[in-house]
């Protein structure tokens, strides 16, 4: 193992390149933590078994990569150089697949992908709708390398913006100020200016005369986001290198990053690379051998959604509980242990090293505005997005700033499945709000879907089919929010609580005449008054649906009616003519509600439904409908 | 009932000096109190506080505020049900409510037997694979309410909520 400079880097990464060009083959099987669920691990030791059996183990080399982004086609394996994109793979496949592939140099039809389930197979990765559109920046290395070997990482890169700052010698203020050209803004959900932060920074530290502390915000609370676990799964190295970064504009030579214990892969891979990158000499004392000295501590968040906050993860790492405070006083002035503190998420600090080595002009060559003059001006470069709920092609996606949300949601995202219709899209989680289809349009980018009522956040797209009440929406988030306020500040413990209790009576068919009223205010107070930013955004849920739905809540007020067939005060389950009596659902009810003799129609007995819902579930036919 | 672990100092020591008994790692050290005694027993927190000098008010205040900790014994094998947005909308709280169903006790709860917790969680960070749902370490996508009677047996009978034929895969569509 060598220990890195700054004159052999370049060295080192050729000889991986030389190493990895002698390879004639790579199956690179994805091994996030959606494949490992579907069991790609097996499947990557079945291949290895194979080859070996076959004597081609010198010739093809199977790597666990990091997330591959197209989840729901997990376990995925992508063959390269040549890129052909292999799904739901099973251990069992394995010697027909290295068969066909290798040896009769013909692709394994069955695991190709096939657009809308049809006929034709699309074999490159390349060519599938999903990636078709996407530009990846901070999640380039992709299914490239193996996250747990940063030699993989060094060879397409790694640590060499961080050579060519300390090379070069660039100053803090020069890396600070090309940073702000860039117009990098933070990818955690506010969307501030990622150098003016940096500046503000460094200005406290020298005015107090002390060295400021670097954090990476991996508490990634927001339901139905998990961009920033992918980054840390697929490429540790590319949030370790941006944090070096920052600690050399910063002169910081303490920084942590904070992590949720609900990510047990990606705390393994992120200590790994620590302790590679120590061993390596680009973390610890005399960087690169010039002296710099810098080091990483992970601390684990405990299950807190309020800790995303940047003064309730700080008051978190110092070992209590993670309340916020008000923040007259920012935390680049005084943070953790009262020291200038730079808190800036994984995907923020994966976009750090690229911008440094392609430069700023390249950055914001990409997306919306015009940030030349100031780093408000618009949204630069990529976003990463985890585009769920009842679309097709679900899984993680980046794209350029300023793509339509009908591109992402249609095009890469191939629409609604089940033929049902598009009804709405969540984004910016629970501070966040949904958007329907008149909307669809919008250039997505940090202040347009502010101005329309929602907003970025982290880059949870939730997409919704006519199936799903929005009103039962706004209330699962205000739910949400309500077990996750901290309860220091009276506005938001005592509002939230109010505001889940209208929407609740909503949704149980109790509505009344004044309630759209009593909820505006509600969402007024908790904007006006709450102490940090869970509760000032807390209404947007249903402020959002409000907005766009209002037919949908009068209907459930006026007319006592769930249009969607959700609220279950609201539902009946029935059995359509369509019934085979298989008495599938006989089998499954809970309350033995349904009754009928086999192979003739089924009937639910109303008093005794529950409204659970899995006689549904298990319907072969469709016989079951719910309004 | 069975009896509860008492804990013995020198295990409760241990998790202290892994974090060099600094009180700034507090929530690292109930964490990993919490990993071995499936709750954090008095005796253990107020070990934890002889031991860094944090009072046991700011202890005891940890350890409600963070889900991750329970001053009750929690069950040998915990099911996580994941009510994140991409799971809700795909029918999660009719899986929660089965298996509160299936298991006698409401989310939060836990057997009698102290074989199982149940609990609603916030989002596992597997969209793509959504409903999921977690018994202990592992992770079972594409789950909807009618399956929740089969995984249940078989986690039952064999310590596993998935198949253990070579290459199957997890979806919960093959149960």
């Amino acid at each position: 193992m060598p220990r890195l400079t700054l004159a052999n880097l370049d060295a080192v990464a050729q000889q991986a390149e030389a190493r990895h060009r002698g390879w004639r083959s790579m199956l690179m099987v994805c091994a996030g933590t959606g494949c490992v669920s579907a069991k790609s691990l097996p499947l990557r030791d079945a291949m290895r078994q194979e080859l070996e059996r076959r004597g081609l183990q010198d010739e093809i080399r199977v790597v666990a990569t990091g997330c591959n982004g197209f989840c729901a086609h997990g376990p995925i394996c992508v063959v390269q150089p040549e890129g052909v994109f292999y799904e739901r793979l099973k251990a069992e496949a394995v010697p027909e697949l290295i068969e066909s592939h290798f040896v009769k140099q013909q692709p394994l039809a069955e695991y190709l992908y096939r657009a809308d389930g049809g006929e034709k197979t699309v074999p490159l990765e390349k060519d599938i709708e999903f990636f078709a559109k996407q530009q990846c920046i901070a999640l380039r290395n992709r299914g490239q390398i193996d996250p747990e070997d940063i030699e993989d990482a060094i060879r397409t890169g790694a640590y060499r913006a961080l050579r060519d700052v300390l090379r070069q010698d660039l100053s803090g203020d020069a890396l600070v100020a090309l940073l702000v050209r860039s117009g990098l803004r933070g990818r955690g959900g506010g969307g501030f200016p990622t150098g003016v932060k940096w500046q503000s920074c460094r200005a406290a530290a020298r005015a107090q005369g002390v060295r400021p502390i670097v954090v990476c915000n991996g508490d990634e609370g927001d339901p139905g986001a998990f961009m920033d676990r992918s980054i840390v799964e697929a490429d540790p190295h590319a949030v370790i290198e941006g944090m070096l970064i920052g600690a050399r504009a910063l002169g910081a030579t303490e920084g942590f990053v904070y992590i949720r214990h609900e990510y047990p892969l990606a705390l393994q891979r992120l200590m790994r690379a620590l302790a590679q990158a120590r061993e390596w000499g680009v973390l610890g004392r005399d960087i690169l051998g010039t002296g710099m000295e810098f080091d990483i501590t992970i601390h684990r968040g405990a299950g807190a959604f309020v800790c995303g906050e940047s003064t309730a993860l700080m008051a978190s790492m110092a070992g209590r509980a993670g309340e916020p405070r008000a923040k007259y006083v920012h935390t680049v002035e005084h943070g953790f242990r009262d020291l200038p503190t730079v808190l800036n998420n994984v995907e923020t600090w994966a976009n750090v090293a690229q911008i440094v080595r392609h430069g700023p002009e390249w950055f914001a060559a990409i997306g919306t505005g015009d940030v030349s003059k100031s780093p408000w001006g618009g949204s630069s470069g990529t976003k990463v997005f985890s585009l769920v709920g009842n679309v097709r092609n679900s899984g993680l996606v980046e794209v350029p700033m300023g793509i339509t949300l009908r591109e992402i949601v249609f095009d890469i995202g191939g629409g609604i499945p089940g033929g049902r219709r598009f009804k709405a899209v969540q984004t910016g989680g629970p501070s966040g709000g949904c958007l329907p289809e008149s909307k669809l349009d919008l250039a997505v980018d940090f202040d347009t879907l502010v101005e329309a009522g929602s907003m970025m956040g982290s880059g949870g797209m939730i997409v919704m089919d006519d199936h799903t009440c929005m009103v039962d929406v706004a209330r699962y988030f205000v739910d949400f929010l309500c077990d996750e306020s901290c309860g220091k500040c009276t506005p938001c413990r005592e509002g939230l609580v109010n505001l889940r209790e209208v929407l609740t009576r909503i949704t149980a068919g109790e509505g009344r005449a004044g309630d759209f009223a009593l909820l505006e205010d509600l969402g007024a107070v908790l904007a006006d008054g709450s102490l940090c930013g869970l509760g000032q955004t807390a209404a947007n849920p249903v402020l959002s649906t409000l907005r766009y739905f209002r037919a949908e809540y009068e209907a459930h007020i006026r007319e006592r009616r769930c249009p969607a067939g959700v609220c279950k005060a609201l539902i009946r389950y029935s059995i359509t003519e369509d019934c085979t009596g298989c008495a599938a659902c006989v089998k499954v009810c809970p309350t033995d509600a349904i009754t009928g003799e086999r192979r003739q129609l089924h009937t639910i007995e109303q008093s005794q439904c529950i409204q659970c819902g899995t006689c549904m579930d298990v319907c072969k036919d469709g016989a079951v409908v719910v309004r | 009932m069975p009896s509860v672990i008492v804990p013995d100092g020198l295990e409760v020591d241990a998790i202290v000096e892994r974090w060099g008994a600094d009180p700034e790692f507090a929530i690292e050290m109930l964490q990993d109190v919490q990993k071995h005694y499936r709750h954090l027993p008095r005796a253990a927190l107020e070990r934890v506080a002889e031991r860094t000098g944090a009072d046991m008010g700011r202890l005891y205040h940890i350890a409600t505020f963070f889900r991750a900790f329970s001053l009750e014994p929690r069950g040998e094998t915990t099911i996580q049900v994941c009510t994140g947005t991409a799971c809700h909308v795909q029918g999660a709280a009719r899986v929660l409510d089965a298996f509160g169903r299936a298991l006698g006790v409401p989310p939060g709860g836990t057997t009698p037997d102290l074989k199982y917790s149940l609990e609603g969680v916030r989002c596992l960070g597997c969209c793509g694979l959504a409903p999921v749902v977690t018994f202990g370490a592992e992770l079972v996508g594409g789950v909807d309410s009618s399956k929740v009677g089969k995984l249940m047996r078989r986690h039952r009978k064999t310590g596993s909520a998935i198949a253990q034929t070579p290459g199957a895969a997890t979806e919960a569509a093959d149960a």
